[in-house]
């Protein structure tokens, strides 16, 4: 397709990071889960996020044992399995969100075991059907990923892998030589909605990177507040947010929405 | 005869099985741990540390036993025991615990983080780390807290903190789960003491190294008892360290049928069960904890609660050199049933003055079953992997609920 209107896959999520960089700011990359606190609500609060302004959205999968997120997400989460959340389901909801005219990037973040199971094949090509634009998987490293990866590369669409405090010169190569679109940066050791302040070393990581690859680096794990987001901001091309939101969208829509606006603003 | 490939490969690999799928930030702790294991088992201060441990500590050798009433009983082959239930601290679960515990010291970390299920592995580490003078914090499932209680008192004795894990089905795979985010979060100071063949590279590699003493000293002991190598080796199957562990130095005499039994809890037509090789309809490949191998999920793959009278057997994946075994037809894989494991626990108990560990009763299920169709000459040694105390309550209660 020479001629497509709407940017697609790994296309569109550059494009959100150069669009972020023209506006002399960080990229806002918010979290949800599917199903939380039920499906339709998840769909309200998603949909929100892309009215104030996000960049680009996590769409999160719910799992069973879900061992890189902390209560927050691990609760959410449970819920949306118990609500009848499925792999499925979370394509079919993107499918209506993009009907309902969000056009901001999503990208699917789950594990490995659901996305084996739904099959990478048809996985990457209900991606490019539906307007999935590309994948996060925690427990997918960069060196386990090849099957996986080529199919994401044949639908041109996007892969983030991670890189953390503790990874080495060599993994972070592999992470930057491997992603596609943008790296994501684990601020702390630890699960996601850590509590503790924003380390000094999260300057260190970044500048190793820095040194090996161009690619946007966003951030997350522990990023609660908009002050956090801002000073944050400065420092890298993206601030991801989840467990902050998913709390606040336990209480209402509107929370949400109102904590995703500040956050956006703060950048 | 035809020996086995060596496996895992440098990746962890064992054929299609295994890997390291992790997030992360643990990475480099494994390339860390896989770096100081490698060097550690050609290190002879350390291997003479741990003979010497195994020796004086833990009372290795752990005999052979003939069981001469039950093979009478039974009619048939020639039944041995190995008897990791002498072991100190009850199970074969110590010999991996204190190889972890040493190397934990090697590596300059202070703290180990346990998961446990029957409570046997978290014993163990709970008595390595007190040796050795390590801190040890447990995660175990609150259901398995209850069904195993004279366990956790065992562990608070030892000076180990024990943290009761309410998510998801409050057992093993739960327990699993937030020791990795503990790891996860703690990686630089604490080492995640993994308890069975699976996980992430190098943990089924290590653990079956670890656990290989069982079978090298069976071998040895059968041969000098029977006169000969024996027919069947049957070990129960959890995770899969005991039974990796006396299969291992099998593993190239293509004489010795090596024979797993597996959790059939309520049998395998009622779902309820632990047997990952017996049920294709929810048992397919798969990734959990780290490695790739036959793990009990719905269409969506979502992990299944598994059942167990077990709770050393209740977990929904298996360690990756079994199936891998099992796709080499190295090893064959059977269950037996909660009704069938309770029924062998009694009958070693009256027989053999022996109370076993439920988990090793439902090995001595499957010899029940099989030890009748063999000649007297055949000689079936099974791995007896800890004792039954622990599991008394849930005995009484089983045998009380079928008013026995």
């Amino acid at each position: 397709m020479a001629t497509a209107i709407q940017t697609h896959g790994l296309a569109a999520i550059e494009k959100a990071f150069a669009q972020a960089k023209a506006e002399k700011r960080a990229a806002f990359i918010p979290y949800f889960p599917i199903g939380y606190p039920d499906y339709a609500t998840s769909l309200d609060v998603i949909t929100a996020f892309a009215e104030v302004g996000a960049d680009i959205i996590e769409i999160g999968v719910p799992f069973s044992d879900p061992l890189a997120d902390g209560p927050i997400i691990q609760a959410a989460t449970q819920i949306a399995l118990k609500n009848g959340t499925t792999p499925q389901l979370c394509v079919k909801a993107i499918a209506e969100l993009r009907q309902r005219g969000v056009h901001t990037p999503m990208v699917l973040m789950g594990y490995v075991n659901p996305f084996m199971a739904y099959g990478y094949e048809k996985l990457t090509a209900d991606a490019k059907k539906f307007g999935i634009d590309g994948f996060i998987i925690p427990d997918l490293p960069a060196d386990e990923a090849d099957d996986f990866q080529k199919l994401v590369d044949g639908y041109k669409l996007g892969l983030s892998y991670f890189v953390a405090p503790t990874s080495s010169p060599s993994r972070i190569r592999l992470a930057a030589q491997k992603s596609r679109g943008y790296i994501y940066l684990v601020s702390i050791t630890g699960t996601t909605g850590a509590k503790e302040a924003l380390p000094e070393e999260l300057v260190q990581n970044v500048a190793a990177i820095r040194t090996v690859t161009q690619h946007p680096i966003a951030v997350g794990f522990g990023v609660n507040t908009p002050d956090q987001a801002k000073q944050l901001g400065q420092l890298v091309d993206g601030v991801i947010v989840g467990s902050a939101l998913v709390k606040a969208a336990g209480k209402s829509v509107e929370e949400a929405r109102n904590l995703a606006a500040a956050l956006r603003n703060a950048l | 005869m035809t020996t086995m490939p060596t496996v895992p490969d440098a990746r962890g690999y064992f054929g299609p099985f295994g890997g390291r799928f992790v997030p992360e930030t643990v990475i480099p702790a494994l390339e860390e741990l896989t770096a100081k294991y490698l060097e550690m088992k050609s290190d002879p201060d350390f291997q003479n540390e741990l003979v010497n441990l195994n020796r004086t500590y833990i009372g290795r050798p752990t005999p052979v036993t003939f069981a001469a009433r039950l093979t009478e009983y039974l009619g048939g082959a020639k039944i041995y025991l190995k008897r990791e239930d002498l072991a100190h601290s009850g199970a074969h679960k110590i010999n991996n615990a204190l190889g972890q515990a040493l190397l934990t010291k090697r590596m300059g970390k202070k703290r180990i983080i346990a998961e446990t299920g029957a409570g046997q592995h978290g014993v163990a580490s709970a008595t390595a780390a007190a040796l050795l003078g390590l801190d040890c914090v447990v995660y175990m499932g609150s259901v398995d807290m209850e069904r195993q209680k004279p366990n956790v008192f065992r562990m608070k004795l030892l000076g180990a903190q024990v943290c009761p894990v309410e998510s998801g089905s409050k057992t093993l795979k739960d327990a699993i789960n937030e020791a990795i985010r503990d790891w996860v979060t703690n990686v630089r100071s604490s080492h995640y003491l993994l308890g069975s063949a699976l996980g992430p590279h190098p943990y089924p590699m290590m653990v079956r190294d670890f656990q290989s003493v069982i079978g090298i000293e069976a071998r040895e002991q059968i041969q000098q008892m029977a006169g000969t190598l024996p027919d069947f080796v049957v070990a129960c199957v959890g995770g899969g360290s005991n039974s990796i562990g006396i299969f291992y130095p099998f593993r190239d005499d293509a004489n010795v049928e090596l024979i797993g039994v597996e959790a059939g809890g309520h049998g395998i037509e009622s779902g309820e069960h632990a047997a990952r090789f017996a049920d294709e309809k929810i048992s397919r490949l798969g990734m959990l904890h780290g490695t790739k191998s036959y793990v009990m999920q719905t269409e969506d793959g979502q992990i299944m609660e598994t059942h167990s009278i077990s709770a050393g057997l209740d977990y929904p994946s298996i360690g990756p050199e079994h199936a891998f075994l099992r796709h080499q037809e190295r090893a064959e894989y059977t269950y037996a049933t909660d009704e069938e494991a309770l029924e062998a626990f009694q009958l070693l108990c009256k027989l053999e003055g022996i109370i076993p560990a439920l988990e090793s009763a439902h090995a001595v299920a499957e010899v029940i079953k099989l030890a009748p169709k063999l000649s007297k000459d055949a000689v079936v040694l099974v791995n007896l992997s800890g004792r039954g105390d622990k599991d008394l309550d849930t005995v009484i209660n089983a045998l009380n609920e079928r008013g026995k």
